[in-house]
């Protein structure tokens, strides 16, 4: 772990004193500011700017955490380019965005290391809400249900908390120290607990903490890779890359990286994971998408990071055959094109890229077994929980949800905004 | 192709830039590195009495990322030995024959000031400029501004002066006073060749909030100090205009006052400087700045078709006149260009808390363009100033230009206002929004 803060220079390093002074000065103070609408937690950005050029950098972090409680995990996993950075004014006459995200970490690093206690939770309700999951989604609303006053007991399956931003998140956007230390800071000013190893499953799992607490949150993420349902896929070189990735970011490879590798999927999972086998020294990594560049979910900055480090795209190929004696040789593909919106593989189009390791990128698995033992909480088609949007209430009004599990997949800072907006639907909820 | 050559009062040099008395002109070597550069003249850390300096003796200013925007000092005149600074100046003299070399002058009494003009004169000093502004140190010795703020005092040291002086004689006044005229006027009475300004305003540029004490800190006290760096330019620049407006000054000007670059040249001679004196920009940039100056003077005039700055000193003088005989008919408006704007609201924002409520946002959210509402707007610029894009807000004349009605033809044709009856003001042709309306946004 250790090790993986030399191997990964971060790409958004921490700034300095000048840095940040320079920067917060270009800041134009908009009105009604597009980066801040850009924020999904709303942070006011551009009087946090002004507070670190007019020196008031903790006025600044109190600005931030009062809007967004992971502002520190956010500012260095945000995809900025996508939300505050790019909604900047000055990209419309090509002048650079503010660093908005290095600004942030900057403020919020260092009330982190200054120990800052911005919040002062009482528990004067004598209400308890048990929150399933410790990642961003469950950390936010641990944190805004403490701030108005229950007590908070977190469930954790790992014995790590922060969910993906500590385990999925790419190890050149955040080191672990730094995730791990945000929730250690949360945890010090706003006393939850968190029960590590512990996973909800079973249906008595369930009734026990329904008779324990006044209220639950799911904010249990996804599961595991999903399978793409083709020939030779259980062989051992053949990875999910959720956790190839959280392999890489909590233990050391067992192995020495294999030198050509193929990653199934044309998302920002699929990025990640190849910018990283090539960062640890794969010679020829490969993102094989069974349909066309534009189709790519991948934004493009994710896309150029991996081309940065030398990972080639494929596009419309679909693997067919995972091929090798024991260990993974190569992958055989078909290539396939699009007829009137509806994809199609060419017949008689195969063929075979070696390489040593597949790394599927084609989404994880919701949480469907385990929602199963929680009676009348409602999916949808796609296995999604269905809740009222703005009190993140399920369809059992006992239960709130959030996070990937709520929105399929999406970015750290949605959790943590559905997270923030779960606990008020709760203060709302029992507070009736 | 342009000439930057001056003759001011008398005083040749090879362009208007000078150094002013201060830091940079402490030695020979300094003024030596300077006119190799390419600067025109230079005046002499100001020669005088002895003094004592203290440490720290700077303070400054930063603005979102610009570092001294203002500048203050409380250092005094120079600390070397007279004769070492005589010496030094024959020798800049020998190798810049051609160069401007002032002696900046700075003592107490009759016979003092009769020696040490002789002596700069023997050094082959083009020109003497006696130092009446300094703001600290000096004048609680009865020098500096304390001269400069007596127009009597003042105009009996520079007869002083005169009765001995074979070179031209500049007096540098100090702005530290109500009417610059007056002691324009003074150095007038007397003789004197030529003014220079302004000094530094004395200022105190700032607190050290954590130890409660003003900048710059001399252990755990300080001082007022003198005042300069671009931020004083607008004071200087009026003080130049007064100056050169007056009928009973008519004298050559040097003008002083953040000076920077070519622009803040060509304003100063506009406004009727014939010769320039810098100092702060040189404290932060060093000589080289010089090129730039020169290059963007030659450039300036070579666009306007001016041969010599002769041709346009003074040229936007005629236009600077009294409030009261502006054109109240004269009306602009601010116009936004859409294919420009960027979405930033800070034109709406500062409209509407600062200025006319005469911005309004767009109707529909996802467009970021605010509209000017014509009706309210007064035309005051604001909008145009605050905007940072380069040229999207304009001021766009909406009267026919036909009608010219000034205060002046007003009051001369006896139709002073009894009532609130300007066409422009909130309540009139347009509404104001009642006070609790703010409280429904």
């Amino acid at each position: 772990m250790q090790d993986n803060e030399k191997r990964f220079p971060q790409i958004k390093p921490l700034m300095n004193t000048s840095e940040a002074y320079y920067e917060s000065s270009r800041c134009l103070f908009c009105y009604d500011a597009p980066c801040t609408l850009a924020c999904p937690t709303s942070i006011d950005i551009p009087l946090f700017i002004r507070q670190i050029n007019n020196g008031n950098l903790i006025g600044a972090g109190k600005t931030i955490y009062q809007s967004n409680y992971l502002g520190n995990t956010c500012a260095k996993v945000c995809p900025t380019e996508m939300l505050c950075e790019g909604a900047c004014v000055f990209t419309k006459v090509n002048i650079k965005a503010l660093a908005i995200g290095r600004l942030q970490n900057f403020a919020t690093n260092s009330a982190i290391l200054s120990k800052q206690k911005f919040f002062d939770p009482q528990n004067n309700t004598g209400k308890s809400v048990a929150i399933i999951g410790a990642g961003p989604a469950g950390i936010s609303c641990a944190c805004e249900l403490r701030a108005a006053g229950y007590h908070v007991d977190i469930y954790e399956a790992k014995s790590n908390p922060s969910g993906l931003a500590l385990h999925g998140v790419a190890p050149y956007k955040i080191t672990n120290r730094e995730a791990l230390m945000e929730v250690d800071f949360l945890k010090e000013q706003f006393g939850f607990n968190i029960i590590y190893n512990t996973r909800i499953a079973s249906k008595i799992d369930v009734e026990k903490l329904e008779s324990n607490y006044d209220a639950i949150f799911l904010g249990i993420g996804l599961g595991n890779s999903a399978e793409i349902k083709i020939k030779g896929e259980n062989k051992t070189d053949c990875v999910g890359a959720t956790e190839f990735i959280e392999q890489i970011k909590m233990s050391s490879l067992d192995k020495p990286m294999a030198k050509k590798v193929i990653v199934l999927g044309g998302g920002n999972t699929a990025m990640d994971a190849a910018s990283e086998s090539a960062r640890l020294g794969a010679e020829n990594v490969i993102v094989a998408y069974r349909r066309s560049e534009k189709e790519m979910k991948a934004y493009d900055f994710e896309y150029d990071l991996a081309k940065v480090t030398g990972v080639v795209g494929v596009f419309n190929i679909a693997p067919v055959e995972i091929l090798g004696e024991k260990v993974v040789e190569g992958v055989k593909f078909i290539r396939t094109e699009s007829q009137h919106g509806k994809l199609v593989n060419i017949p008689g189009s195969e063929f075979v890229l070696d390489c040593g390791l597949v790394i599927k990128a084609t989404g994880q698995l919701k949480q469907t077994s385990m929602i199963a033992n929680i009676s009348g909480i409602s999916l949808d088609e796609t296995g999604r929980i269905l809740v009222n949007e703005t009190s993140c209430q399920t369809s059992n009004p006992k239960y709130f949800a959030g996070g990937d599990a709520v929105n399929g997949g999406a970015e750290v800072v949605n959790a943590v905004a559905e997270g923030k907006n779960g606990g008020k639907g709760i203060h709302a909820f029992l507070s009736r | 192709m342009a000439n930057l050559k001056i003759n001011f009062a008398g005083i040749q040099a090879p362009n208007p830039f000078w150094l002013a008395s201060g830091p940079p002109t402490n030695s020979g070597y300094q003024i030596m590195k300077a006119f190799d550069q390419g600067w025109g003249g230079a005046v002499w850390k100001t020669l005088g009495v002895p003094v004592v300096n203290v440490s720290s003796r700077y303070g400054a200013i930063n603005h979102r990322g610009n570092r001294v925007v203002g500048f203050n000092n409380i250092e005094l005149i120079t600390d070397r030995r007279l004769c070492d600074n005589l010496r030094e100046m024959e020798e800049v003299k020998k190798h810049f024959p051609n160069h401007a070399v002032i002696a900046s002058l700075m003592v107490q009494t009759k016979k003092e000031w009769q020696q040490i003009v002789h002596d700069v004169q023997n050094a082959g000093a083009d020109g003497i400029e006696l130092n009446f502004g300094c703001p600290h140190g000096m004048c609680e010795r009865g020098m500096g501004s304390a001269v400069g703020q007596e127009p009597e005092v003042l105009e009996t040291i520079t007869r002083w002066v005169m009765e001995v002086a074979t070179i031209p004689v500049i007096v540098k006044l100090t702005p530290n006073i109500s009417d610059i005229t007056e002691p324009a006027q003074a150095a007038r009475r007397a003789g004197a060749n030529a003014i220079s300004l302004i000094n530094t305003i004395q200022s105190l540029i700032g607190v050290d909030i954590d130890r409660f004490v003003t900048y710059p800190v001399v252990e755990n006290s300080s001082s007022n100090g003198g005042y300069c760096g671009p931020a004083v330019k607008p004071i200087a620049l009026n003080m130049v205009k007064n100056c050169a407006q007056h009928p009973l000054v008519q004298l050559p000007i040097s003008g002083i006052g953040g000076i920077e670059n070519w622009r803040d040249a060509v304003e100063f001679l506009l406004l009727g400087a014939s010769s320039l004196q810098v100092c702060t920009a040189v404290m932060h940039y060093g000589f080289g700045i010089i090129r730039d100056m020169t290059s963007g003077l030659e450039q300036y005039m070579d666009s306007h078709g001016f041969e010599t700055i002769d041709q346009f000193i003074g040229k936007a003088l005629p236009n600077v006149k009294h409030w009261e005989d502006l054109n109240l008919k004269y009306r602009v408006i601010a116009s936004i260009d859409e294919e420009k704007c960027i979405g930033c609201q800070l034109c709406y924002i500062a409209c509407e808390d600062g200025a006319h409520q005469a911005i309004d946002l767009n109707d529909d959210k996802s467009m970021r363009v605010p509209k000017i509402n014509e009706e309210n707007c007064v035309g005051c610029n604001l909008c145009s100033l605050i905007c940072p894009v380069e040229n999207c807000i304009t001021m766009v004349r909406k009267d026919d230009g036909n009608e010219h009605l000034t205060w002046r033809q007003r009051t001369e044709a006896n139709d002073v206002p009894t009532t609130f009856d300007d066409a422009l003001a909130g309540g009139n042709s347009h509404t104001v929004p009642a006070p609790l309306e703010a409280l429904k946004k």
